[in-house]
This record gives structure tokens, sequence and C-alpha cells, in this order.
């Protein structure tokens, strides 16, 4: 540059950078949103949303009333599957603590029960399940089954009534072999976080700027649309991966979470995230002129972003318009990665599609983002 | 990099490198936005160390045109230059060599007012003993005294404003642009002001300043009168003033009054002939 007295791109953007932090670590309420909500969400994640079907609400209506009737009650128990909220001899009961929501599932074991397994006829048990809430009732509908028949088995086995053998299903998981849900949901937070900060920090940044006027006066300095660009996303890029940072040890110390796969891949992995980020928050920011704006667009884009990601909801059971809808969410293939490296130990060969879709997704929506930002500022 | 610390060096490197150009110059500028014609084929020139004022209701095309020429908008039509150099094709070059204040009170209130100067400083390359001296010097035209800690938002109006002119010029341009500067703030701290941007143009600084204070035009060497995005006036103070009493002496049916007309009356009169402000 030919100008007077002039600085380096470096300068400018270190100035730039400088003061972005001042700003965000000048605020208690800032401090607080990045450092402490993350905490938050993952100990909601991880307690809160919970998947797994635990101590369902369980009415019982008992007409037997032998040491078999209630031992067949106790092996439901103890399987902390099932949790006993009432007993009575009265079949309506069952009807009305479904209709209540008291109960989820209801058992009732019919009169002659013991009589009929003693005997070796076939003992016959009824299991009432709520079926509004559809994820609930298959899963604990399949948990009682398999209870009644080990019981069953049992049972028979004690009495030497039935030759033991005959065909039995182990099914045993890999990976999450006690199959909990927070050691799925849990790393999937990271990505959540990750890209809920870039997004909101990066368009918000850009618009209290714009709202405020101090974008003019910024643009009328030598600070070139690349320089104001990098001055303010590199904060929020430094600042979403301390948060990572957070959320990894807060998942592998308290939650005690397996971390099976390189640490480096996971970072690599998560700053090409982090950049396909910021740049839909820069976007974000070239179309919205206030910060209310900026917010829905926001929410606008993180909703279906989160619904398409496999975050909560399972990819495989989605029609299959929006399976293919969720190839263009950056977040599916993140949490892939997340998931592949936490639970599997997956190495950067197993990864290669996702980190070349991130790699590809970062570069191209940086590029759009330059170029929608240049073009907002001439 | 060279500090400038006396008034001498200041007056050189402002004269630098284009000084026979004049600091400000449009040919026909013209700024549409859809079908609203903000700023219709404006012409005019600006001296070296003048004071040039810009007056006119809202809505006349007074932003529009200081934002063309700070680059901060392009020309839909029309030519300009700043400090010689092509408002099109040359802004990086003409950010060097210009200081922008705005109606707006853009410094950050959430920083303090040296963490302010640091920023402005690193943005224009300005460091080292240079940005000591400049801080030292704004702090004191800003009379702040050494109390860079202080954060800005926390500041009277008349010391933020002083403080933003200070960072507006932190880098010594040789033109300043100023739209609407003292909006908002009390006569006394106005006045103060003032002086301060009068002791710029003595100093050599060409000042473009915005303006709906009719006592402000007072201070400027030169007025340019805009209304519906036309330039319809532009002369000196009291140049205006004498043009408007002839026409108001030469008029059947009024009195020629003792002394000439305020200029609150030569900018109404030529509003009014011009068909009336523009509506929003």
């Amino acid at each position: 540059m030919s100008g007077p007295r002039s600085g380096s791109t470096v300068g400018r953007v270190r100035a730039l950078v400088r003061k972005e932090m001042r700003q965000l670590f000048r605020d208690p309420k800032t401090k607080r949103i990045i450092f402490v909500s993350p905490i938050i969400q993952l100990l909601l994640f991880g307690y809160a949303v919970n998947t797994d079907v635990r101590q369902v609400p369980t009415q019982v209506v008992d007409h037997d009333r032998t040491a078999v009737s209630r031992s067949l009650v106790e092996a439901m128990t103890a399987s902390d599957y099932f949790r006993v909220v009432g007993t009575s001899d009265d079949p309506g009961t069952i009807g009305e603590a479904l209709d209540r929501g008291d109960a989820v599932v209801g058992l009732r074991i019919p009169p002659g029960f013991a009589a009929d397994v003693a005997g070796g006829r076939t003992g016959r048990v009824q299991i009432l399940v709520d079926g509004s809430n559809s994820n609930t009732a298959t899963v604990a509908q399949g948990y009682a089954q398999r209870i009644v028949n080990r019981f069953a088995q049992r049972t028979a086995e004690d009495r030497r009534l039935l030759p033991t053998g005959g065909i039995e299903l182990r099914a045993r998981a890999w990976f999450n072999p006690s199959l909990e849900s927070r050691v799925y949901n849990v790393p999937a937070v990271c990505g959540v976080i990750v890209l809920l900060m870039s997004l909101l920090l990066t368009a918000m940044g850009v618009v209290r700027e714009r709202e405020m006027g101090t974008l003019d006066q910024l643009l009328v300095s030598p600070l070139a649309p690349r320089e104001l660009m990098l001055g303010k996303t590199l904060p929020v890029a430094a600042i979403a991966l301390v948060q990572l940072g957070i959320v990894i040890a807060v998942a592998l110390l308290w939650f005690g979470i397996p971390l099976r796969g390189s640490v480096l891949l996971l970072l690599a992995a998560s700053a090409l995230f982090i950049l396909a980020g910021l740049s839909v928050g820069l976007l974000i920011s070239t179309v919205s002129r206030t910060q209310q704006e900026a917010f829905l667009t926001m929410f606008l884009f993180i909703l279906p972003a989160i619904i398409l990601s496999g975050f909560l909801y399972p990819i495989e059971t989605m029609p299959e318009i929006f399976q293919t809808l969720t190839l263009a969410n950056p977040l599916r293939h993140y949490l892939e990665v997340v998931r592949g490296v936490f639970l599997k130990g997956a190495g950067s060969t197993d990864l290669l599609v996702q980190l070349g879709v991130l790699g590809s997704m970062a570069v191209g929506g940086l590029l759009t983002a330059s170029w929608r930002f240049r073009r907002m500022l001439g | 990099m060279t500090g400038s610390p006396s008034p001498a060096t200041t007056v050189a490197s402002a004269a630098a490198p284009h000084s026979d150009a004049p600091p400000v110059r449009v040919r026909e500028l013209t700024r549409r936005f859809g079908d609203f014609v903000a700023v219709d084929a404006v012409s005019f020139s600006v001296d070296r160390g003048e004071i040039f004022g810009f007056l006119g209701p809202n809505g006349a095309g007074k932003t529009t045109t200081i934002k063309m020429l700070t680059g901060l908008l392009s020309p839909s039509a029309g030519e300009g230059w700043v400090a010689g150099l092509d408002i099109r094709h040359e802004r990086p070059a003409i950010r060097q060599r210009i200081g922008y204040m705005s109606q707006k009170f853009s410094l950050y209130p959430d920083l303090t007012v040296g963490e302010n100067i640091e920023l402005f400083a690193g943005l224009y390359g300005v460091a080292g003993d240079a940005l000591d001296i400049r801080r030292a010097w704004i702090l004191e035209m800003a009379e702040l005294g050494d109390d860079v800690r202080r954060l800005t938002g926390a500041l009277p109006l008349g010391f933020k404003q002083r403080l933003a002119l200070g960072t507006a010029v932190i880098h010594e341009p040789p033109i300043l642009f100023l739209d609407e500067p003292t909006s908002g703030v009390d006569p006394v701290a106005r006045r103060r002001f003032w002086d301060l941007i009068d002791g710029f143009a003595a100093a050599g600084r060409t000042i473009f300043v915005s303006t709906h204070y009719m006592e402000e035009a007072e201070y400027c060497h030169r007025l340019a009168l805009m209304n519906r995005g036309r330039l319809i006036a532009l002369d000196t103070p009291r140049g205006l003033r004498e043009a408007e009493g002839l026409r108001a002496a030469g008029t059947p049916g009024t009195h020629p009054s003792s002394g000439l007309p305020s200029l609150e009356d030569v900018f109404v009169a030529l509003v009014q002939r011009e068909g009336g402000a523009r509506s929003g």
C-alpha cells in the first residue's frame, strides 16, 4: 500500500482480534454463555435426554397372590426396567393408571397362574402397554416379554419339567455394550454446541456492529473485507475449540465416555466443521439487518440441522427424501466423525468420506460467505 | 514507520502526495436506490484547508454523498476523487488518507478509552512512539486526562464525541469527513468541538462536514445546500445571505430589512423555492 502511514494485514487483523476478545470477555453474561452453557447442555443431554427405557412405572394386578406370582413381579422389578407404582386385585386399576399416566405398563396375573406353572401347563400373564409413546411402549414390551420368558424357563428348569436347551438368541451390542443412550448422545453434544456457538457469535458479532454503526467506522479504515472476516471469525473459532475441549473433558471425566480414537483426528474434523459453521454465520449476517433477524434466521437453520443430523432421531428411520437431505447437513457428517472417533475408535481412513465432505463444505462455505460479504460491503 | 510529532510535519504529510489535486472533487455524482434518487448529479470541488459545510433537511442526500466519498457506497453514476484518487477504483488507497466520524457515535462503549484508541491505532498502522504521541494528543484534546481505563460508554456525550474525533484522526489524515458530528451535544461542547475543527483546518486539513445546525453552518468557509438530492446553492455563508438579501430586496411587496437575512432564512427560502423538503 502506498499510504502515508500504512500498517500490515497482520497488524490490522491482530488489532481487531484483540478488540473482539476484549469485548467477549468483558461482558460477564457472554462469558457465562461461552463457558457455562456447554456444561449445562452437556448435563442436560447426559441426564435428561435419556432414550433408555428404565424404571417404567408399572401397575400390577395380581389375582393369583402366590409365591410364584410374587417372584414374577420381583423378576420384573429386579431388572431395573420396571418399577411398581401400585398393586391391586381390581383389574380396572390398570386402565385407570394408564389413563392417568401414572403407569405406562400394566401387568395382570390371572388366578391359577401358579397352579398352571406347577402343573406344567402354559401360565398366562397379560401385559398392557401405553402406546401413546410408541418408542417406550415397544421397548418396554420387549423387555417384559424377555423377562417373562426367562422367568418361565427358569421355573421350568427348577422343576425339571422341561429339558433345557432349544434355541435361544443372545444379542450383544458392540461399541456400546450396555446400549446406554448417554454414550451415544454426550459426544454428539460437541457438534451441537460448536455449531450453535460458531453461528451465534459470528452472525451476532457482525450484525451488532452494523446496528451500532461501528461497522461503517471499520469499513472506512484500511481494513479490507477479508481482514474484517478474519478478525471477526478467528476469535469465534478459538472459543469454539475451547468449548470443544470443555465438552470433551466433561464427557471423559464426568460421564466416563470412552474416547477410543485419535484426539488429533477429532480436532481436525472439528476445525473443518467450525469453518463450515462460521461461514453459515457470516452468510446469515449478510442477510440480516438486525440482531433479532439474525437470531431468527439462525434458528431457521439450526433446527433442521439438528433434526436432520441423527443427533436425537436416527437417520435410518427417516423417509428417504429426508435421508437424502441429511447429506447436505454438515452436522450429520461431523456427528458421524465424533461418534466414530469416540465410540468405535475410527481412524481417518474410516472417515475419509465424512472428512472430505466437511472439508469441501468448509471451503465452499467460506468462498460463498466472503463473496457475499464483499458484495454487502461494496 | 515515522511519527509526526510536530505540526510542521503534520502539514507536510497532509499535503502529500497529490498536493496539486483538490482534496475532494465530484462531477455529476449520482446515487439511486431503486427508483429513488438519493443524490442527483451533484458537482462541486473542495479546496485544501477548507471547512466545507453540507447543509440540508433530513433526506436531502448529505449522508449518502459522504458515504460515497468515504467508500461505504458505490456511486450509481458520475465521478468523484478524494485526495486525487478515484472513489470507485482506488478505495483502499483513499482509506489511509481520510478520517470519518458519523452521527452515530461509533466507538465501542464496552471498550475502555485506551482500548478504543489502540484499536484504531492498530487499524491504521500507528504503533510504537507514534502511538504514544497520538494517544497523549487525543487524551489532551478530548480533555480526558490520563485515565485511559474508563469505559467509553460511561463518558458524557461531549467527551465521547471528542474522543471519536481523536480516533478518527489518529493517523493524521489530510481529509476529514464528519457526518452531523455534534448531534445531541450541548452548545458548550459543540463550541469546543468546532474550535478543534478550526484548528485542524488552520493546520492544512480539509474538513467536509454535514450539519443541520445553523450556527454550525456559520463556522464553515463554504456551504453547499442540498435538497431532494440536488445541490441548490454553493457559496460562502456571507455570499448566500447577500444573494438572498438582494433577491428579497428586488422582489416587489417585500421590505428590505435593516440587515442581511439570517442563514436560516436563506435556507428556508431556498428549500421552499425548490418545492419544499422531501418527506421521510
